[in-house]
């Protein structure tokens, strides 16, 4: 009664997980800051091109249930390698990668350091989770890979140092997130105990056969179960930890959450729905349905009001878990379009999202800006005002990235993003929620396009060079980049999510 | 012929060291590319098989995003044919127009580049065939024209592009709901698939819904009482090639949207929403020419006034009949070339005495700037609709539609519709002749005695004149028109 392990589906996130430690050692040994960054990105590569390897192979599947403990069923198997965790697993390890690069600086940034080791270790280990939850089917290995991608992160937005704001805001992070989480395993054994299997395909049919006394308990299991990935994704009313988090942590880490985090966590959301709880979309449909409309509007009102730029990109990133939670609403109807449609804008987003935060941190650096460490001090959105002046491709980079995140041409990639989160709702029969999201288009635009129109705007004070550093302008060329090549060819993204599940 | 301004666009982006230095090369250039633009235009006039304008010409089908069914359909018809020579035409004076005028305010690079790229948005509004691709287009023009506003306007420019660009930014919104309820119930994204089966694949409730989506969302655009709020402050605030190119192009998306989307993709919706449509029409034209007699300040006025036509314009697409529609399209095109000509007189009046303010203008501007009054004077009676010129057939055959509107609708609704459409257009005779009292006639002001004022410059010649002699064409012989409008219209209608 062994489990037979298939090491090569399995290898990106082995790959991680063993680089990691050995990161730790390494730095227990005297290694060098640099040689730490150079391994850190050497190891996601790597995971990358096994991913790519992946790819061109077939379906494979592993930690499977050996043939005495099936009962009859389907040879459930706890991780999967499929066209859904794959696409994941690359966008996954590429936001990952230009978080690398992004911190590479950060750490030996003067004033406040943080220790390299540890950094890359907490970092790498919680990227392998990253790519475990991707490919998990079975509800156990959900939780374990969730509170893999959660823990480090504790302790990576706490890392600097002798820093009040950071400690707070890591210890919000962690109360709320030990909450989720205990909410989410009650909703786990509840289901558990109504249906009386953990993997997924069995957990599916065994919903359909609930006893009619039993019913309430699993449809508490359900709504359950959607609160612990509710809280990761930043939906309202699981949000409050994330502006003070984004503004606490080291924005590489605030990086990371919005991006790394949320991608994983969307397609965790994305797998228990589709694949666990199909029987009951009239109970987690409606759900996710006023979960959507309430966080895109409530994140954009916000949003509005911020003079900061990265709570502004706090807020922005909650009203954007909105768009994505949006196409799961329609319940059954057409649900494989429907997570298509979200995989596409997490896939979008990601790309969006980790520009404008490669810009906001380079920003962060430049000449003259007040430094990091106790009682650090937040760029306001006027400090970037002129930006055009000195940095004029990083200001159109930046334009472009708001451009898209506000989904308007030039910024092609966004707009079919949201056509196709559009087009999800509208084919599922929720139209309403459709109509909620055009109002939001509108009141998103204001702020990304004040933004945008600052950063050409005729400078106040003085506004410092960024620092040329190859790291930074690398992550955010491959940014721009990536943006461009979507807008032009967005049909790579989605005829890859629409070949999903 | 999209690809022209979209190359001279990016080609913008190059340093403005290495290529085109100053101000003034970069206005020529502007004006170069839109000059070329116009040529495959003006060849796809020519090629056109005018003896069979309902057939789709020209197309061009590649596949652009399989995944959600876009496909890069483009192609002219008799509807799109005139709609898209007006616009690589307006666009083409406006750019000869700033050779020698060019707005303050801002590079000309990005001006030049702004309007380039606002010319791929509207001409492929006009020559998109597929759903998604006519939306991506109608969102191109989004920012470019804010830009304009925003950087080139006049005083109140900042809050006049911020409403702009929202306001119109909710109508893009439910104009995606309501298409993509017609793409996923029709099954299909194209245009030409949808008009061969009207209303196929969609329930009659889906038909209302997606045509009130619709139907608000262009309605926006349009602009329709009373949603039309964002109009006077955008064109009043706007340089000159803004206004004209606002009030000449971008008011003609909507309603190029509403016929040729709208009405054959939901004709049971259509049904339905005429009547409301009509009413919202004439209640558009009478407003318009009420609020035009209190109007104070010259821009302001003619955006009023264009209100109160695309109001008639709006009634005729309402009577649901080939007549009305027939009268839409043309009223569209006279307004294209008539407001056009009256926002560059506008924008020649403020150059040459620092204000639109009526009470300031004076009197006598047939004594100090005869030839300048004699534009506007001509301008003014053909918005005002004196027979023979353009501006008359659109209104009049709007009115004749609701006469004997279709006959699902109701007729005496129509009917009443059509008496106060024509006390509408008495309205608008007497503004206009208003303004010409009293500005052109009568003694000059005593604070405009002592003004030397310019003559007319060879660049605003050139802009003028094509568009005085098209509306004189056009008014002269409609025929030109309404033969290539008049099969498609019958098709599109359901007629077969």
């Amino acid at each position: 009664m062994i489990q037979s392990i298939d090491y090569a589906a399995i290898a990106p996130p082995l790959i991680v997980a063993v680089a990691a430690i050995g990161l730790l050692l390494a730095d227990a040994f005297g290694a060098s800051a640099r040689l730490l960054g150079a391994a850190s990105c050497g190891a996601v590569g790597a995971a990358l091109a096994a991913v790519a390897a992946l790819a061109a192979g077939d379906r494979r599947a592993t930690f499977c249930l050996p043939e005495g403990l099936r009962a009859g069923g389907p040879p459930s198997c706890s991780y999967v390698t499929d066209d859904f965790t794959l696409i994941f697993q690359g966008v996954v390890l590429l936001a990952a990668l230009v978080v690398v690069l992004l911190s590479l600086e950060e750490i030996t940034a003067p004033g406040a350091r943080l220790p390299a080791g540890e950094f890359h270790f907490l970092l790498l280990a919680a990227i392998a989770g990253a790519l475990t939850l991707v490919a998990a089917r079975d509800l156990v290995l959900l939780v374990v890979a969730l509170e893999t991608l959660s823990l480090p992160v504790f302790a990576l937005v706490a890392l600097r140092r002798r820093d009040g704001v950071a400690t707070e805001a890591a210890l919000k992070l962690f109360l709320v997130s030990v909450t989720s989480t205990a909410v989410m395993l009650l909703g786990v054994s509840l289901v558990y105990g109504v249906t009386g299997a953990m993997h997924l395909d069995r957990v599916a049919p065994a919903l359909e056969r609930v006893p009619g006394e039993l019913e309430p308990v699993a449809a508490l299991g359900v709504v359950l179960v959607l609160a612990g990935f509710a809280f990761k994704v930043a939906a309202v009313p699981f949000h409050f930890w994330a502006p003070d988090v984004y503004q606490g942590a080291p924005l590489p880490v605030a990086a990371f959450l919005s991006v790394v985090s949320k991608a994983a966590a969307f397609a965790g959301l994305a797998i228990v729905v589709a694949l666990g709880l199909p029987a009951y979309a009239h109970v987690w449909g409606p759900v996710l349905a006023v979960l959507a409309a309430v966080t895109m509007t409530a994140g954009n009102l916000v949003a509005l009001r911020q003079r900061s730029a990265i709570r502004l990109l706090a807020w922005s990133s909650i009203a954007q878990s909105g768009y994505m939670l949006a196409p799961l609403a329609v319940g059954d109807r057409r649900l494989p379009e429907a997570v298509a449609a979200t995989v596409a804008y997490v896939a979008i987003y990601a790309v969006m999202n980790i520009g404008a935060f490669a810009v906001v941190i380079g920003f962060r650096r430049r000449a003259g800006a007040p430094p990091a460490g106790p009682a650090p001090a937040w760029d306001s959105l006027d400090d970037y005002r002129g930006l055009a002046r000195r940095h004029p491709g990083t200001a159109a980079a930046m334009a472009f990235f708001l451009i898209c995140l506000a989904g308007l041409p030039p910024g092609v990639m966004g707009l079919f993003a949201k056509i196709v989160v559009f087009r999800a709702t509208v084919a599922g029969g929720v139209t309403w929620l459709a109509v909620v999201m055009a109002v939001n288009t509108v009141i998103g635009l204001y702020y990304y396009l004040a933004w945008a129109a600052r950063l050409f705007a005729a400078p106040a004070g003085r506004v410092g060079p960024m620092p040329r550093t190859p790291a930074l302008r690398a992550a955010i060329a491959a940014a721009a980049a990536g943006a461009l090549v979507l807008s032009a060819a967005p049909q790579l993204v989605l005829q890859a999510a629409s070949a999903t599940m | 012929m999209l690809a022209v301004p979209a190359l001279g666009a990016l080609a913008l982006l190059l340093p403005a060291a290495r290529f085109l230095p100053t101000d003034t090369a970069v206005r020529r250039y502007g004006a170069a590319v839109t000059g070329i633009t116009l040529l495959p235009a003006l060849l796809a006039a020519a090629a056109f098989d005018h003896g069979d304008p309902r057939r789709m010409q020209l197309e061009f089908d590649r596949a652009w995003a399989p995944a959600i069914d876009l496909r890069f359909h483009l192609g002219v018809d008799g509807v799109s044919l005139p709609l898209v020579l007006l616009t690589a035409l307006l666009t083409f004076l406006c750019l000869v127009y700033t050779l020698r005028h060019p707005p303050q305010g801002g590079s000309a690079r990005l001006l030049i580049a702004s309007v380039l790229v606002l010319e791929v948005g509207m001409l492929g509004t006009f020559v998109a065939l597929d759903l998604l691709l006519f939306f991506v287009f109608f969102e191109v023009v989004l920012i470019p024209m804010y830009l304009v506003i925003a950087l080139w306007g006049g005083a109140g420019r900042r809050a006049a592009a911020w409403k702009f660009i929202l306001y119109t930014l909710l109508g893009s919104g439910l104009l995606l709901a309501g298409l993509l309820v017609v793409g996923t119930n029709a099954g299909t994204l194209d245009m030409t698939a949808l008009a061969e089966a009207p209303g196929q694949g969609l329930t009659r409730t889906a038909q209302i819904t997606a045509f009130a989506l619709i139907g608000l969302g262009l309605a926006i655009k349009v602009p329709m009482w009373p949603l039309h709020t964002w109009l006077p402050d955008a064109h009043t605030e706007a340089p000159t090639i803004g206004s004209v190119l606002l009030a000449g192009v971008l008011l003609k998306m909507g309603t190029y949207g509403l016929v040729r989307i709208a009405l054959p993709a939901a004709p049971e919706g259509a049904v339905v929403w005429a009547p409301w449509l009509g009413l919202m029409a004439v209640i558009g034209i009478v407003y318009g020419a009420l609020a035009c007699l209190a109007q104070r300040d010259l821009k302001r006025l003619i955006a009023y006034s264009s209100i109160g036509h695309m109001g008639f314009v709006l009634l005729g697409i309402a009577t649901l009949t080939p007549v009305g529609v027939n009268a839409a399209l043309l009223g569209n095109i006279a307004h294209g070339l008539i407001t056009g000509l009256l926002f560059f007189l506008a924008g020649g009046v403020k150059d040459r005495y620092g204000t639109g303010e009526l009470d300031s203008l004076g009197g006598g501007m047939l004594t100090k700037a005869p030839l300048l009054a004699s534009f506007l004077t001509f301008a003014s009676v053909a918005s005002l609709g004196l027979p023979g010129l353009a501006g008359f057939w659109g209104e009049m055959l709007a009115l004749l539609g609701a006469y004997r509107p279709a006959e699902a609708l109701p007729r005496e609704t129509f009917v009443t519709f059509m008496a106060v459409g024509a006390l509408g257009a008495v309205l608008t005779a007497a503004y206009f002749l208003r303004l010409l009292a009293k500005i052109t006639h009568g003694p000059v002001a005593e604070h405009r005695r002592r003004d030397a004022l310019p003559g007319l410059t060879l660049a605003e010649y050139a802009a003028w004149v094509p568009l005085v002699a098209l509306t004189l064409l056009v008014g002269l012989w409609p025929k030109l028109l309404l033969d290539l409008t008049t099969a498609p219209v019958t098709a599109l209608l359901g007629g077969g």
